[in-house]
């Protein structure tokens, strides 16, 4: 679509919220964005945030759906602190999100729910588009669900299905005013809708195309902006939410471990996304089953695991919960077994879908007995795809079931990201057991529970003439793993169990310092708070603060070269999204002083929260004092 | 069914050649002498060799209880699972390997109590699995509590008053369930238990006997008045397809089906006449919840297997949707040679991509 350039403005990153009812198309339309933002070359970041019930009543406060995206000429670590854009499709959406606009910032208004009865149900005394309450934004208040209406009005559709391509409108809007292509949404709306209802194709793409030249024609806008693509490496890319690329990744390290994929799980909201995902790769040979609990879910895993098969249960903090028993019977047989929380807010129920990391503690202590396992967390959308790898690698390699972290916000923002070559990952090996001969050669007497340097044990799996056993829940006796109640083999088991899991820090990387190797401040952090803590400390670092940060992969064992850090800054400040969970686990095995910052709101850190709290802690530093620090003393 | 060859790590054992010793394991038995688990555990592995099926093939899973101690005594692949959820152990063993031979060990308080909800939908998917439910009516590892089996007013240690619960019929709970084979035996008849045994393993698809099994310590003689020798010509009803529901020493009652009140009831054959006396259908599910409603001493009780259906087993249903799925993906029909995986690398590429220069 050609357009007249005369009068854009260039900026370097732009926020945009979308948010409606619960029933608008939000989600839809910000994925559209997304995806037509990405391809045109911007780096990106994005947060859903909708409502734990399906269709919360119309117009409501708790009905409102959000959308937001961050999209940038450079890089991107967040989906941005506050939008510069906000468009609001009813009187619910602007009450709820207006808080959290720029000052300044745009505001795009769907005029037309704004009459008596919704202004009600948000909550509003009188119409907030009249008078001077929106003053401090500029406001452009448009009819967007009449406008729609009169675009396709002579398809003939009934009200009601008409005005469902009223967020197609809103988004031909946006695309004008950030000079996107719409092509894109158009094949997609093709691909989606022409076979369905090929009405609603032509309703939808009329409506996006009107939303479009409304913003070209009405002169509505002074001006539109433009956003350059960023400098990002070459390749492939695609867009890839959180839950995409733990499937993926699972079945990557499925194929790299060359094991057949078994997906044990129970519908669990914000985790399910991950089931349904599996479920398409049927032709892949990815078995999943959607068992009759949380229980069940893990216990197939396990089965699917003692057969010979990577098992794989997902869930979601109450779920993790129920299936602690289970875990720490895989703990006990030790067999491989990924274990996925896709975190949300708790206790119990708590917030659904709302992003949370307050299970670190039940990961690490939620089992009967000493029960260590390995812990990975995913750090961002598509880190999930490495997470998954090196949690299987490590259940592989020490025969160990491993939890993985991830959370809801993971689970469904998304970016782009370039495409892996599968050939240039290293592989897992884990042989399945043979049966040894002695030098006579005779049978050796096969022995479950010895070891190799890993302290992993050998994985025989049924099918294998002449290495039956008995594996179960009761203390084993070393190496033959027959049942013993010995007191000096249980202190020796369970210490020997500890040691294996600590075993793994043999293989996690030395850690590298982001920002300043010694100073003011490091910031410690883990999981899914990655990008708001890496882009406060590039800002502060801007500033000229001395901050350096250390994000955590692996939560348990935790890096042994960690403990050497914490010496070269004068504060630790760990931020987490709980009430100090890792800051506990700091100061009880290291005994530092770390300060803990913490949010539990079911909302992602701002990244001006996180340089506010910096600033609180840390009064400037004394020329002294660094001379100091650098000298590590 | 064919084997993956992703685990076939060894040449399979001929089968051909085992016997009962091949399946006793070097682990001393350590349940209480007298206790009835002895005998089903010496016709299990009376049973398994007979099978044809390689013994590296058969595995033996249990959940919590006296009972599922019984993996550790066979020396065949195993498992001691956790209390109530051997059902769902197995759903994954069998899933993920269909040509595997999969024994369930499980107690009246393990499947019926803390298991309850995976034992039904064990047998609602209809897994290839063989289920063994010992039935004591008690709780013996934990020393003597009433079980979900239990008679109502039975005097335990947790019920010193008397229990207020409606025991559970294992039967007609696994035949609501919708199960495909269900049949009753018990632990001091071996010959009867050794042929149940056989006809479940033939069963393809989950295959449920409830075993009468006495726990000597906590409710001996639970199962005397319709187990001994003496009287149990008159107490049971042996079941056979086709054949008339006769019982007696001289085989002289038998059971006439009222139709009015849709109950089984016992008649003598010289009155009725033998014709008059029910046929056993095991494939009429009707029939079979009629018949395990019957209870001692109003009536003789069943013995054998009660129903018997032949319908998809979940795991063979699954492997059959997984080589369709991928046929689909070839676009080849349904006859064609099953066409290699795709690697996960045209997963990574597919979808929505861009290039960046």
């Amino acid at each position: 679509m050609a357009k007249d350039l005369g009068s854009v403005e260039r900026r370097e990153r732009v926020t945009i919220r979308f948010a409606g009812d619960s029933g608008d198309g939000i989600q839809l339309t910000g994925t559209q964005f997304t995806q037509t933002s990405a391809i045109a070359g911007n780096d990106l970041a994005t947060f859903p945030d909708f409502p734990a019930e399906i269709r919360a009543p119309a117009g409501t406060l708790a009905g409102v759906s959000g959308f937001q995206i961050h999209f940038s000429s450079s890089s991107v670590f967040t989906h941005g602190d506050t939008p510069d854009v906000l468009v609001a499709m009813n009187p619910a959406a602007l009450k709820a999100n207006l808080a959290d606009l720029k000052n300044g910032g745009v505001l795009i208004v769907n005029t037309h729910l704004f009459v008596d009865k919704n202004l009600e149900k948000a909550g509003y005394e009188s119409n907030p588009l009249d008078g001077d309450t929106l003053s401090a934004y500029k406001v452009y208040k448009i009819d967007i669900t009449t406008m729609t209406l009169n675009a396709i009005s002579e398809l003939g559709l009934n009200q009601r299905a008409a005005t469902r391509s009223k967020n197609f409108f809103a988004l031909g809007l946006i695309y004008w005013l950030f000079n996107r292509d719409i092509s894109h949404t158009e094949r997609w709306i093709e691909d989606k809708f022409r076979q369905r209802d090929a009405l609603v194709a032509d309703a939808n793409l009329k409506a996006l195309k009107a939303g479009y030249y409304f913003g070209e024609t009405a002169g509505l806008f002074t001006h539109s902006f433009v956003v350059e693509k960023a400098e990002i490496p070459p390749g492939r890319y695609r867009n890839i939410t959180g839950n995409e690329a733990l499937g993926l990744g699972l079945m990557a390290a499925a194929e790299l471990s060359g094991l057949e994929l078994f997906l044990g799980s129970y519908p669990i909201t914000p985790a399910s996304d991950l089931l349904h995902f599996l479920s398409k790769q049927k032709h892949f040979g990815v078995k999943t089953y959607q068992a009759e609990d949380e229980i069940a879910a893990v216990c197939a895993a396990l089965g699917a695991s003692f057969a010979g098969g990577l098992g794989v249960t997902s869930t979601s903090g109450p779920g993790m919960a129920l299936k602690a028993e289970a875990i720490g019977l895989a703990a006990m047989m030790e067999l491989p077994m990924v274990v996925v929380n896709v975190q949300r807010g708790g206790p119990s129920t708590g917030l659904p879908t709302k992003t949370e990391q307050s299970d670190l503690l039940q990961g690490l202590f939620g089992r009967n007995g000493e029960c260590p396992l390995p812990i990975v967390a995913a750090q961002s959308p598509s880190d999930c795809f490495w997470a998954a790898i090196e949690a299987t690698r490590i259940a592989l390699r020490h025969m160990t079931p491993v939890l993985l972290l991830s959370d809801g916000y993971l689970a469904n923002g998304a970016e782009p990201w370039l495409i892996p070559n599968m050939s240039e990952i290293e592989p897992i090996r884990k042989d399945f057991h043979k049966p040894q001969l002695n030098e006579d050669g005779t049978a050796q007497t096969f022995l479950p529970y010895k070891r190799d340097e890993n302290l992993g044990r050998p994985w025989a799996i049924p099918g294998t003439a002449g290495l039956e056993h008995r594996l179960g829940g009761l203390e084993k006796q070393h190496e033959t793993g027959n049942v013993s109640y010995d007191p000096d083999n249980h202190q020796f088991m369970v210490e020997l169990r500890a040691e294996k899991v600590n075993r793994v820090t043999r293989f996690i990387p030395s850690l590298e310092v982001f920002g300043s190797n010694q100073g003011e401040a490091l910031f410690v952090s883990w999981g899914s708070t990655f990008g708001s803590v890496r882009a406060a400390c590039t800002h502060l670092n801007a500033q000229g603060r001395s901050v350096g940060h250390i994000h955590l992969k692996h939560l348990n064992p935790l890096p042994k070269d960690l403990e050497t850090l914490f010496d070269h800054y004068e504060h630790i400040i760990v931020p987490e999204l709980n009430l100090g969970q890792l800051n506990l686990i700091l100061r009880s095995r290291f005994l530092v002083k770390t300060t803990a910052f913490t949010k539990v709101k079911g909302k992602p850190f701002k990244v001006s929260e996180l340089e506010a709290f910096f600033e609180q802690v840390c009064t400037p530093i004394s020329p002294e004092k660094l001379i100091q620090l650098q000298e590590g003393l | 069914m064919t084997p993956n060859p992703l685990y076939q790590i060894m040449p399979a054992s001929d089968p051909s050649q085992l016997d009962k010793k091949d399946f006793q394991s070097d682990q001393d038995i350590r349940w209480c002498p007298g206790c009835g688990d002895y005998s089903i555990l010496k016709q299990v592995q009376s049973v398994l060799p007979t099978l044809g099926v390689p013994k590296e093939d058969i595995v033996v899973v249990s959940g919590i209880g006296c009972s599922s101690r019984f993996p550790y005594y066979m020396n065949t692949f195993g498992l001691h699972t956790i209390h109530g959820r051997a059902p769902a152990v197995v759903s994954g063993i069998k899933s993920l390997r269909p040509e595997l031979s999969v024994w369930m060990i499980t107690g009246d308080g393990d499947a019926l109590s803390i298991g309850g909800n995976h034992l039904i939908h064990l047998l609602r998917r209809n897994m290839d699995i063989k289920v063994l439910l010992f039935n004591n009516r008690i709780y013996g590892l934990t020393k003597g509590q009433y079980s979900p089996t239990s008679e109502q007013g039975k005097r335990t240690k947790s019920t010193p008053l008397g229990s207020l619960e409606e025991p559970f019929n294992p039967l007609r709970l696994a035949l609501a369930a919708g199960a495909s084979f269900v049949a009753r035996s018990v632990d001091v008849d071996p010959k009867h238990l050794q042929t149940t045994l056989k006809a479940a393993a033939a069963h393809k698809g989950t295959a449920l006997i409830e075993i009468f099994q006495n726990c000597n310590i906590f409710n001996d003689g639970a199962f005397e008045p319709v187990t001994q020798r003496k009287t149990r010509a008159d107490r049971q009803v042996v079941l056979q397809a086709g054949e008339p529901l006769l019982f007696g020493a001289k085989r002289e009652r038998g059971l006439v089906l009222n139709h009015q009140k849709l109950c089984f009831e016992t008649a003598l054959v010289e009155e009725v006449g033998l014709d008059a006396i029910y046929k056993h259908q095991p494939e009429n599910q009707v029939a079979a919840q009629l018949l395990a409603e019957l209870s001692f001493p109003e009536s003789p009780i069943p013995m054998g297997v009660l129903h018997q259906v032949q319908r998809p087993s979940y795991d063979q249903a699954m492997s059959e949707q997984l080589d369709y799925a991928r046929r689909l993906y070839a676009k080849v029909d349904a006859e064609a040679e099953l066409p290699p995986k795709p690697s996960v690398q045209s997963l990574l590429d597919s979808g929505e991509t861009w290039l960046v220069q």
